[in-house]
């Protein structure tokens, strides 16, 4: 583990786009700085002894370049709607493509911030579920950062969709923009593949 | 008794389950969720029907007070081990969570297995203070247990207080089934073991027959089966016991050989951030240098120091399964081990270079205290030191006995600001015994001179000293016991006298920071803690009108408590004053006489009048026995070095795994 120079030195550990408190994910990243070469395989098992259940270490990978955190270009979110039907959705869903900027406000440390809700937004599909309709979002990860609950402001500004019960928010992906197939890829790859290409 | 009579099948298959599904719709909605989903590294979890015997331990404070007491770890650890029980942690549950709480009928909960605290055998409270007594009220109501335990039936866990508070649960004994005194250790081993054998006879007696077998160990309070009955003036006439096979007085526990008990074993690594975050280890337990306001001191005597090499080897295993980066040695007066030199060189060779820091709460006022903190702090940061002379002048101190003269204050600060530390507190306390407006004023003298000394040892006038004073509240089973508190008012404005006159000072004034609170809180502190058992109703319609958190100033009300005080005491011949700034007489039966801290109250009483003689007495940890009467009346002993041992028994490794520390550092 290494640690910050100075007075008070703190470990090295950064957390990149966490999600939302309240909001359930299978995607959360972090970087951790270490003083030596490690095995990844021994460092995920170790993390993962020493997390709670339900915090599940996937995947480490040595970073092979240090702009990590760029190739964490869009998130897919899964939001589940309880009580409300996939036609209503749809059509709120849809109502929103049609737009080209929808402001929404959010309450930050420094007050009530307004931004764009829907240029972020790469696409929006809707399912059913059970008891719910689901809708998936892939959005780009924008300054301020667009959340879920931005989306849902949106869709209630634009086609007045109020959900009847609290949404069920999953981050289900992080990674690098695949802008024709409108979805998100794996931001290891850059990391795995030269280790791929050594074995072969 | 989650097993008895009138409860019905579907009931019972219910016990023990989460209520986390339910809870979880909630928690998006109130401040600092985490607080309230556990998951903690070296948590335990253990199946409902696998064991006999189930305990809730809750600390009466919210979570990040909580979590670190070392109190609750150890007794979760110690029941946890056992494979016929477990116990889970529940905290104080904020506004905001309880009533969302009440009004989805979500029970109050642990964060082990976020089950039902009603569903539990056992509910053990540990009371470090009494301004926790609000928020067992909440606690016990969210749970769906009747406050009052006369209406508490079989289906109920029995409630049973510690902590220091429970030297005198007298106030809160119409909400408590049963209290302990003293160390927890050996005392939950001795429930357990009852209450297993009760519940495999079929619980013969039900409640009140496990709360009998409790109460004839002669070491477990049961308030209900003691009687007080009063004189005509509002004074106790006497406790009596109403069964015959309970002991007239109470004893405390005693736990021996420390090194025996190397608990926390494993301590928790809380993911909310908690007030400390650090791993503590206790390097004795006990103290004898005999403050005489000091209720921690007294109670918990005698000394029983754990050894050197037992300290090393708790340090160098807790960091090993927590990946702590602080190491805090604990005790009521850390520098007072009688190996401490060897402990702290040792420590600080064996993890100099590794990010491990090592701390010493101490209050301890000379110049070893110094040589200690910088070994500790070696190649480390240097942030500030604290010292407790308590009393403001010479003559205070003798009469609280905290035997530090002017000349060994101004040579300690000396040594710290000339060693580099640039930042010194000093503690004191107001209101204590005998005490005029020129004793406190004194304070503001000695903080001038301690500026002086430090300007002139270092060259350099970049030298701070802080001031903190804490108002002094009578506690029971202290020599202070008898003394009249000082009512707030006078408190307010001697200390307002005190600030004038620091901020007065052009040449010193800015350099001396200054910090207190205002003496109505200690007031409320003050009739709990030795209030008898007429204290119940003005807790519960205190609790009523919404009293919570009241170690917390944002959430306590003065104003509130004596409004309970007037409307409960309203048919009593006795008010606040007369509990809080009467002094008692020799012959007074006071509300905790049945319950034996191991003190002789004789000799309570002729070192409460030494100390209205100004008259000052040793440590029988370094000068011959005073005969308090602890360690004749519970035949026990102090226990301290040498032992001999100077070196650390183990073999130089790596402080800590370095990837376990990751997990302790969320946000970072």
């Amino acid at each position: 583990m290494a640690f910050s120079a100075g007075f008070s030195p703190h470990p090295k550990v950064s957390y990149a786009n966490s999600a939302p408190t309240g909001v359930a994910s299978e995607a959360e990243y972090v970087e951790i700085g270490v003083t030596e070469r490690c095995d990844p395989a021994a460092v995920r098992a170790a993390l993962d002894a020493a997390l709670p259940p339900g915090l599940d270490i996937v995947a480490v990978v040595e970073a092979r370049s240090p702009d990590f955190v760029q190739r964490l270009e869009a998130s897919i979110w899964q939001i589940e709607l309880p009580g409300m039907g996939v036609a209503e959705v749809e059509i709120a869903a849809q109502k929103l493509l049609a737009q080209g900027e929808v402001t929404v406000e959010r309450l930050t440390k420094n007050g009530v911030r307004a931004f764009d809700a829907r240029g972020p937004v790469v696409s929006v599909s809707v399912e059913p579920g059970s008891g719910c309709a689901i809708l998936r979002a892939v959005v780009r990860h924008a300054t301020p950062s667009v959340r879920p609950d931005d989306v849902l402001k949106a869709l209630r500004q634009v086609a007045g969709l109020v959900p009847p019960a609290p949404p069920r928010v999953t981050r289900l992906a992080q990674g690098p923009l695949d802008p024709v197939g409108a979805t998100v890829g794996d931001p290891f790859a850059h990391d795995r593949a030269p280790l791929a290409a050594a074995k072969t | 008794m989650g097993n008895l009579g009138h409860m019905t099948v579907s009931d019972l298959a219910r016990r023990g389950e989460s209520v986390f599904d339910r809870l979880e719709l909630l928690l998006p909605l109130v401040s600092k969720p985490i607080q309230y989903v556990g998951g903690e590294l070296n948590a335990t979890l253990k199946p409902w029907d696998d064991v006999q015997v189930h305990w809730v331990l809750m600390y009466p404070d919210a979570y990040e007070v909580g979590a670190p007491n070392q109190g609750v770890q150890i007794l979760y650890e110690v029941i946890n081990e056992r494979v016929d029980a477990l116990a889970e942690r529940t905290y104080a549950i904020w506004p905001d969570l309880e009533a969302l709480m009440r009004e989805a009928k979500v029970p109050q909960f642990t964060v082990d297995g976020h089950r039902a605290v009603g569903d539990f055998d056992l509910f053990g409270l540990s009371f470090s203070t009494e301004l926790g007594y609000t928020n067992m009220l909440s606690a016990l109501s969210l749970g769906n247990i009747p406050l009052l335990a006369r209406e508490r039936d079989d289906s109920h866990p029995i409630v049973i207080a510690g902590g220091h508070a429970a030297f005198n649960p007298e106030p809160i004994s119409d909400f408590i089934d049963a209290a302990v005194l003293g160390d927890g250790e050996e005392a939950v081993l001795l429930i357990t073991d009852l209450t297993r054998d009760w519940k495999a006879a079929g619980c013969p007696g039900g409640r009140m027959g496990l709360l009998l077998e409790l109460a004839k160990t002669g070491v477990i309070y049961v308030p209900a089966f003691y009687d007080v009955e009063y004189l005509a003036d509002g004074r106790i006439q006497r406790v009596i016991p109403n069964q015959p096979e309970v002991p007239w007085r109470v004893r405390k526990h005693t736990l021996m050989d420390l090194d025996s008990w190397p608990y926390p074993k494993a301590p928790l690594v809380p993911l909310a951030e908690t007030v400390h975050e650090r791993m503590s280890v206790e390097i004795f337990r006990g103290c004898t240098r005999g403050c005489r306001f000091c209720q921690a001191g007294m109670i918990t005597r005698p000394v029983r120091e754990r050894s050197i090499t037992g300290i090393a080897e708790m340090v160098e295993n807790g960091l090993k399964k927590t990946g702590y980066e602080e190491v805090g040695l604990l005790s009521l007066s850390s520098a007072d081990h009688s190996e401490i030199a060897d402990i702290a060189r040792n420590l600080a060779d064996r993890y100099e270079g590794s990010q491990t820091a090592l701390s010493l709460p101490s209050t301890r006022v000379d110049a070893f205290n110094v040589d200690l903190a910088n070994e500790l702090s070696r190649g480390g940061r240097r942030s500030g030191l604290t010292f407790a002379p308590e009393g403001g002048s010479e003559r205070m101190r003798k009469v609280i006995n905290k035997q530090v003269t002017e000349e060994d204050l101004i040579r300690t600060v000396t040594t710290a600001y000339s060693a580099g530390w640039r930042q010194v507190k000093l503690y004191f306390m107001c209101g204590l015994p005998t005490e005029t407006d020129e004793d406190v004023l004194q304070i503001a003298q000695l903080a001038r001179d301690v500026i002086k000394a430090g300007r002139e040892a270092t060259g350099s006038r970049d030298i701070r000293c802080t001031v903190s004073i804490g108002g002094f509240v009578p506690k029971p089973h202290t020599p202070f016991q008898w003394a009249a508190q000082l009512d707030h008012a006078t408190t307010d404005a001697r200390l307002a006298k005190l600030r004038d006159a620091i901020r007065a000072d052009r040449n010193y004034g800015k350099a001396i920071g200054i910090r207190y609170h205002d003496g109505k809180p200690g007031i409320v502190e003050g009739l709990l803690s030795r209030g008898d058992r007429r204290i119940g109703a003005v807790i519960l319609a205190a609790w009523q009108d919404g009293a919570r958190f009241d170690g917390w100033s944002e959430h306590f009300s003065y104003d509130r408590w004596m409004s309970a005080a007037d409307r409960a005491l309203a048919d009593q011949c006795v008010d606040v004053d007369w509990y809080t700034i009467r002094e008692r007489t020799k012959t007074e039966v006071l509300p905790w006489d049945h319950l034996d801290s191991g003190l002789d109250s004789e000799w309570l009483w002729e070192d409460w009048q030494a100390a209205l003689d100004e008259v000052a007495i040793d440590d029988c940890r370094w000068t011959p026995c005073f005969d308090c009467g602890v360690c004749d009346q519970m035949e026990t002993q102090i226990q301290v070095g040498p032992t001999g041992v100077t070196d650390l028994p183990m073999p130089m490794v790596p402080a800590h795994a370095p990837v376990a520390e990751a997990a302790t550092q969320p946000g970072a």
